[in-house]
């Protein structure tokens, strides 16, 4: 964990931890709270080291995710700045009330009396063998919920650079990790200025069809326009970073030259965010379209353990290769 | 609000008129609901009101305070000033949520009054967090929540009852036990008596006490504050009390067997202060029946004077950036 990797490529959970140790050093307030965090040292290794470094600051809490969520709260309109790691997204469905009824309202409803900067940090999505409890993609649901940032990084560069600014907003934020991605590796500049939360990034430029996607399938969709090139189709790819706020203007821009909109994530389709980009686009963008905008996302289907069944329900580069290519192909009948 | 915790106890005309201010403002609210001046349904504490005024002498400013839906007197207790409680529930422009609070979920900031809570039981953990606050702060300072008996029942208290035990925090508990759950006895809804035997399983002395007798209240909510002030962990304080109006304002009551209020009425704490002054100081309690009438209808105009939000500021403040 030493600090002159400061353009050398690390993981993806390394650069949280990097994250996390920044906040630490930025903010004699912020504070760490989690099951397992402290002495076992976070049970995908976000916050090792850290309790060694920073002693109390990092806290290993009772298997409650309503209670230390709501401490955190708490602690956070009385000055903190405290990060709270959610194992699991999963996990996050026994902390709701907080989440939902508690969180987001506080800083409206007492008209600024009060603030919450608050990073809720967890995980998602599938990994083989992940059960149904512990592999749902539930980014929609935050979304849906004012009052609350959400973000979903897919690089290591980003896993450091959004973590950064969440914990340096004076709004509640959740960052959304991909535990798939946790072994990935990447460059990562440790010194960047922080940014302000939210702003979509282009990934690859394009020209027949614009993908937008979010966390590991960025990845999956830059494979997929990959293969689009070697069959003459100029596919751009976005990585949209936050789902809250969205940065339309990007993804506007890119329609502009396209024409066409394939939208990708791991959810489950029905009422999954593509379903928000593909009415904003209708609504907003409709003349710059030349067809229907498409979604790629997992069947309204729970995950099932075995990796022959799960592989079977998955979006990948393939699946989202074949839409695009019905997209292009699509016309009036 | 006092400092420290050896003041002498107040006289009994001051609590009369502590708790008085409260169930006129209660009563008031009714007559305003009644002429349409405040909308939307209300959780009222007629009856309860010795609890907050006793537990709330103990406090520092520096003291964090949560409540509940039926938190008006805690409110009050607090030093939140009435007109600005009024014009809140008004849905004005107050300067405690510019309206956007209401009865059911106001709070006032630089009053140390982290609000009220429209969900049972959702302000225990928060209330934990500024106690975890206030030990890193290392002031002194203590954190307290009241919640009502059938909190008692949601997970999330137990959760954060435990949390606060296992790390000692400053935390102190005050169960207003009216022997309602909202609408079901509270009997009816927990095997164990009296309730405060829960805060055993989790390793956190408390006590049963009066609820309806302001000083023995502020004992012991003296005592709790003192250990979590001194650093011995939270306490768990039940205070016995009964509710003179129903659950909320449209709780016709049908459930309460009859005649249980007009007997709760020959021992709510306004009864029981009348006694006690006899006529030695009777005269004093009707001087401040009608200061406190006074105080109550000028901070009504007051109130009045706030004027209604604008509507284009509705959309403002979900996020500070």
């Amino acid at each position: 964990m030493s600090s002159n990797a400061a353009t050398g490529e690390i993981t993806y959970i390394r650069a949280v931890n990097e994250g996390l140790r920044w906040a630490l050093r930025e903010y004699p307030k912020a504070l760490i709270l989690g099951e397992d965090v402290a002495l076992p040292n976070g049970p995908f290794g976000a916050t090792r080291g850290l309790h060694g470094e920073f002693g109390d600051r990092v806290i290993d809490t009772p298997i409650t995710e309503s209670a230390f969520v709501g401490a955190a709260i708490g602690a956070a309109m009385r000055g903190y700045r405290p990060i709270v790691e959610i194992m699991f997204m999963d996990f996050t469905q026994v902390a709701m009330d907080q989440l939902v009824n508690q969180l987001p309202n506080i800083h409206y409803v007492s008209n600024g009396g009060f603030r919450v900067p608050l990073t809720i940090r967890t995980q998602q999505g599938r990994t083989p063998g992940s059960c149904a409890q512990h592999s749902q993609s539930l980014e929609a649901i935050f979304a849906h919920v004012p009052g609350i940032r959400v973000g979903l990084p897919s690089t290591p560069q980003d896993a450091y650079d959004m973590l950064r600014s969440a914990i340096a907003s004076d709004d509640p934020a959740m960052i959304i990790e991909s535990r798939a991605l946790y072994a990935s590796r990447g460059p990562v500049e440790l010194d960047r200025p922080v940014d302000p939360i939210g702003g979509a990034r282009l990934r690859r430029p394009g020209e027949d069809v614009t993908i937008v996607s979010w966390s590991r399938m960025v990845g999956e969709a830059e494979a997929a326009a990959q293969r689009l090139e070697a069959e003459g189709i100029s596919a751009a790819v976005i990585d949209l970073r936050w789902v809250s706020p969205v940065d339309h203007d990007t993804i506007a821009e890119s329609l502009e030259r396209t024409g066409r909109l394939v939208i990708a994530h791991e959810a489950n389709r029905t009422a999954g965010f593509g379903a928000e980009l593909a009415a904003w686009a209708t609504e907003e963008r409709f003349w710059d379209l030349d067809g229907p905008v498409a979604r790629v996302g997992a069947p309204d289907i729970r995950m099932p353990a075995a990796v022959t069944l799960q592989e079977a329900l998955l979006p990948t580069a393939e699946s989202i290769a074949e839409t695009v290519r019905a997209t292009l192909n699509a016309a009036p009948a | 609000m006092q400092n420290g915790r050896k003041m002498d106890a107040p006289s009994l005309p001051e609590t009369y008129r502590s708790i008085l201010t409260i169930r006129r403002f209660e009563e008031h609210l009714l007559a305003l609901h009644q002429e349409g001046l405040i909308q939307g349904s209300m959780h009222l504490c007629n009856g309860q009101e010795a609890i907050p005024v006793g537990a709330c002498r103990e406090l520092r400013a520096d003291d964090a305070l949560t409540a509940t839906y039926r938190g008006h007197g805690w409110a009050i207790a607090r030093g939140l000033p009435l007109p600005d409680l009024f014009a809140e529930l008004m849905g004005r422009a107050s300067p405690l949520c510019g309206g956007r609070g209401g009865s059911a979920y106001l709070c006032g900031a630089q009053y140390g009054f982290l609000g009220e809570n429209s969900i049972v039981g959702a302000g225990v953990p928060i209330a934990v967090g500024a106690a975890l606050a206030a030990r890193r702060d290392g002031a002194g300072a203590v954190s307290l929540v009241s919640i009502g008996d059938g909190a008692l029942n949601q997970g999330t208290v137990g959760e954060a009852l435990n949390f606060a035990a296992v790390l000692a925090l400053p935390f102190v508990v005050v169960v207003e036990n009216n022997i309602y759950s909202e609408m079901t006895p509270i009997k009816e809804m927990v095997a164990i008596d009296p309730l405060a035997q829960r805060a055993s399983g989790f390793g956190i002395p408390s006590v049963t006490v009066d609820g309806n007798d302001a000083a023995v209240v502020q004992a012991a909510v003296a005592e709790a504050v003192a250990r979590a002030r001194g650093g011995g962990g939270p306490t768990l304080v039940e205070a016995m009390t009964e509710r003179l109006v129903g659950h909320y304002t449209g709780d016709a009551q049908q459930y309460r067997p009859a005649g249980e209020v007009e007997e709760a009425k020959t021992r709510e704490p306004l009864t029981r202060l009348r006694a006690a002054a006899g006529q030695e100081l009777g005269a004093e309690l009707a001087a401040i029946d009608k200061e406190v009438e006074a105080t109550i209808e000028g901070a009504v105009q007051e109130a009045m004077r706030y004027p209604r939000p604008d509507p284009a500021g509705a959309s403002l403040g979900v996020y500070v950036e």
